[in-house]
């Protein structure tokens, strides 16, 4: 039997680009809060709507790209991103994870991640898979854009099943980790404080021109 | 015992330990803080209840959101109040836990990556983070810099670590004399036209070849600033003896007998001849020609004797295709025929003194021509704006008409006024032209500060190497 988590599973949306930066995930004028939420109006804003963007314009009067995938009523609530090779490259701003998270997408799959971005998603919660050119091919093949349809997605056992058919995915143990457990890195990291106080202190002997 | 690269060594040298599900936990030498990646991060601290780990390992400065022009008001002269607030909530975290910070001020003040090796706050050997994705410029000094993102900025400032998957290795060898005004951002820029603005991903690269030894430590910067561009988190150089002059006597570095002993250290630091890379790639130098993005990634780069290519060309051909649509550009068109509106000389990637006076020389007796708007030039840091004001390069760039302003990032990403208009096509010495980066609508055309200033005084792009 499948066993499914639910969480990272969910209606589908395939965006058709590559290269796509974090300049374009969220634009640089809405880096300026100083808080992690409310991003997600934001998310793509040059390509979602039609008119510049700026933190004081509220969405409902922003003239809408219905153009855009993610304009499409049927896609709206769509959880999971399909998207084509270094996905999120670009500039290191978390805030791109943080507004695809509120925005709604819990997982993002693409043929291949910009290392910073990649790093970011597992952080906050978001599942980013890679997948093989051919398989995303297969995807972008099969997705119909008057339908939504859904993938489920089951971290535990790396399979992404669509349609019936599923593919195998790779993810090292401890991104999984940090998913399925919603783990603290900085609590399990402060509990080798004995060890990296340990190792400062043989450092700083070695290397005594790089502490005040 | 087996042979290691530059990388291999660094890694070793600050590997703490080794987490249960295989991650590693690598100590922090430097840490570089700005306005924007960091407010979250020390709220998370506050939430803790926990303190920076190492505060002396700390240094602070605005850069992203500053404007450039009437700087005297210091924070009260920002005018857009959502920036305002970004810079006084880093001065108030710099104030709850005393870290070292430059104000806006302060002629210290700068573009991090540009004030870090200024100060000698840069050293070889170094791990060097910062909630910025250029911090691999740091890696000109034979450092390991990478750039992180604002979850990482918190857990380096609470542990002192970061938590780390070793990279694969991988070096570029550059031979040979480049041609006359051909600069390490060509260099750079030519290399990513090659592997690929994903090519570089997963790796470590380490530049070398003689190219790369005769480049200054500017060059260095310049060339490491952009490996994030080719998608490697971190690049670097070999720390010689152009490391060394170069940091010798700065405020941060050490000095007498302790720089005595760092320095044999750091002449360690270096690739062993037989240590093997994951991959490599030969370039030779007299084949870089100055160079010229056309498009909205930076591998959309040609020389300036070349014409734009055919979308159908590339595997990506219909992110091509848009890219040309949104630059407003024609394949088999010819770069030297792209008139320009604006021209932009700054950015982390090209703000140091040497980038402002090879620049100045070109424009020397020169006047902008009048098809440009606006020309910016924005030095790097308020300590490379005194100098070149000492070299008299301030008069040359306004006699031709360029706009001289204060140091920050400006006109890079736009986050302060300096922004270009919707349509604007913009010659910058910068490192992005995604689309929208320099202002809503914009069009980014990434050059080196030669090729930006010979393309202010014609109006349009021509090979620096025929201006007289
Ligand atoms: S100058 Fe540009 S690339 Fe460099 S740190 Fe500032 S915004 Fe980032």
């Amino acid at each position: 039997m499948k066993q499914i988590s639910n969480e990272f599973s969910g209606t589908y949306v395939c965006l058709d680009k590559s290269n796509v930066d974090t300049d374009q995930i969220i634009p640089k004028q809405f880096l300026k809060s100083i808080k992690k939420t409310g991003f997600g109006e934001n998310l793509f804003d040059a390509w979602r709507y039609l008119d510049e963007g700026t933190l004081e314009k509220k969405s409902s009067k922003r003239i809408v790209n219905d153009k855009f995938i993610l304009n499409n009523k049927i896609f709206l609530d769509s959880s999971i991103l399909v998207a084509r090779e270094n996905f999120g490259c670009g500039s290191s701003r978390e805030h791109a994870v943080w507004a695809l998270k509120d925005f709604g997408i819990k997982t993002v799959i693409a043929e291949s991640f910009a290392d910073i971005f990649y790093n970011n998603c597992f952080k906050n919660g978001l599942l980013a898979i890679i997948l093989d050119a051919d398989i995303i091919e297969g995807i972008f093949k099969n997705f119909d854009i008057n339908e939504a349809n859904s993938l489920e997605v089951d971290l535990i056992n790396q399979k992404i099943y669509l349609k019936n058919k599923y593919v195998n995915f790779k993810i090292d143990d401890y991104k999984k980790n940090c998913l399925l457990e919603g783990l603290d890195e900085i609590g399990s990291s402060l509990k080798l404080s004995n060890q990296i106080k340990l190792f400062e202190r043989n450092y700083k002997k070695k290397n005594p021109w790089l502490f005040k | 015992m087996s042979s290691k690269t530059l990388y291999d060594k660094l890694w070793e040298a600050h590997h703490v330990a080794k987490k249960d599900d295989g991650s590693s936990l690598i100590y922090i030498d430097r840490h570089l803080i700005h306005e924007v990646t960091s407010p979250q991060a020390f709220d998370g601290l506050r939430e803790r209840s926990i303190k920076p780990w190492r505060i002396d390992s700390i240094i602070a400065t605005p850069d992203h959101n500053v404007p450039t022009e009437n700087r005297s008001d210091g924070v009260k002269g920002i005018n857009d109040p959502i920036s305002k607030l970004q810079v006084v909530t880093l001065e108030k975290n710099v104030r709850e836990y005393d870290l070292e910070y430059f104000n806006l001020n302060d002629s210290r003040q700068g573009i991090v990556h540009v004030i870090g090796p200024e100060q000698g706050l840069t050293l070889p050997g170094m791990t060097v983070v910062c909630g910025d994705s250029h911090t691999s410029t740091h890696g000109a000094f034979g450092a390991l810099a990478m750039g992180i993102g604002t979850s990482e900025v918190e857990h380096v400032l609470a542990t002192q670590c970061l938590i780390s998957n070793k990279q694969k290795n991988m070096r570029i060898n550059v031979k040979g004399n480049l041609p006359e005004r051909v600069s390490a951002k060509d260099v750079t820029m030519f290399i990513i036209g090659k592997i690929g603005t994903a090519g570089g991903t997963g790796y470590n690269i380490e530049y070398a070849g003689d190219t790369i030894e005769s480049l200054s430590m500017e060059g260095r910067m310049t060339l490491c600033n952009m490996a994030i561009e080719a998608g490697a988190r971190s690049g670097m150089v070999a720390p010689d003896e152009t490391t060394f002059s170069y940091i010798e006597n700065k405020p941060f570095c050490p000095s007498g007998e302790i720089f005595k002993k760092a320095k044999e250290y750091w002449k360690s630091l270096k690739s062993d001849d037989d240590a093997l890379f994951d991959i490599e790639h030969d370039y030779s130098a007299s084949e870089i020609l100055p160079q010229v993005t056309w498009g909205t990634s930076p591998e959309m780069v040609t020389s300036i004797n070349e014409k734009i290519p055919n979308p159908l060309e590339f595997k990506n051909a219909e992110n091509y295709q848009d890219a040309l649509i949104y630059m407003g550009l024609k394949s088999g068109m010819k770069l030297t025929d792209i008139f320009l509106d604006q021209v932009f000389i700054g950015s982390c990637t090209n703000s140091r003194i040497e980038d402002l006076r090879i620049a100045a020389e070109i424009l020397k007796g020169n006047k902008i021509s009048k098809r440009i708007k606006r020309a910016l030039v924005v030095p790097g840091s308020g300590l490379v704006k005194k100098q070149a004001e000492e070299e008299g390069l301030d008069e040359i760039f306004i006699d031709a008409g360029f706009s001289w302003r204060d140091a920050g990032c400006s006109m890079c990403l736009g986050m302060n006024p300096d922004q270009l208009g919707q349509e604007d096509r913009c010659a910058s010495t910068s490192n992005r032209n995604f689309e929208g980066r320099q202002g809503y609508k914009g069009r980014t055309h990434l050059v080196s500060p030669a090729m930006a200033a010979a393309a202010a005084i014609e109006g349009k792009f021509v090979d620096v190497r025929e201006v007289k």
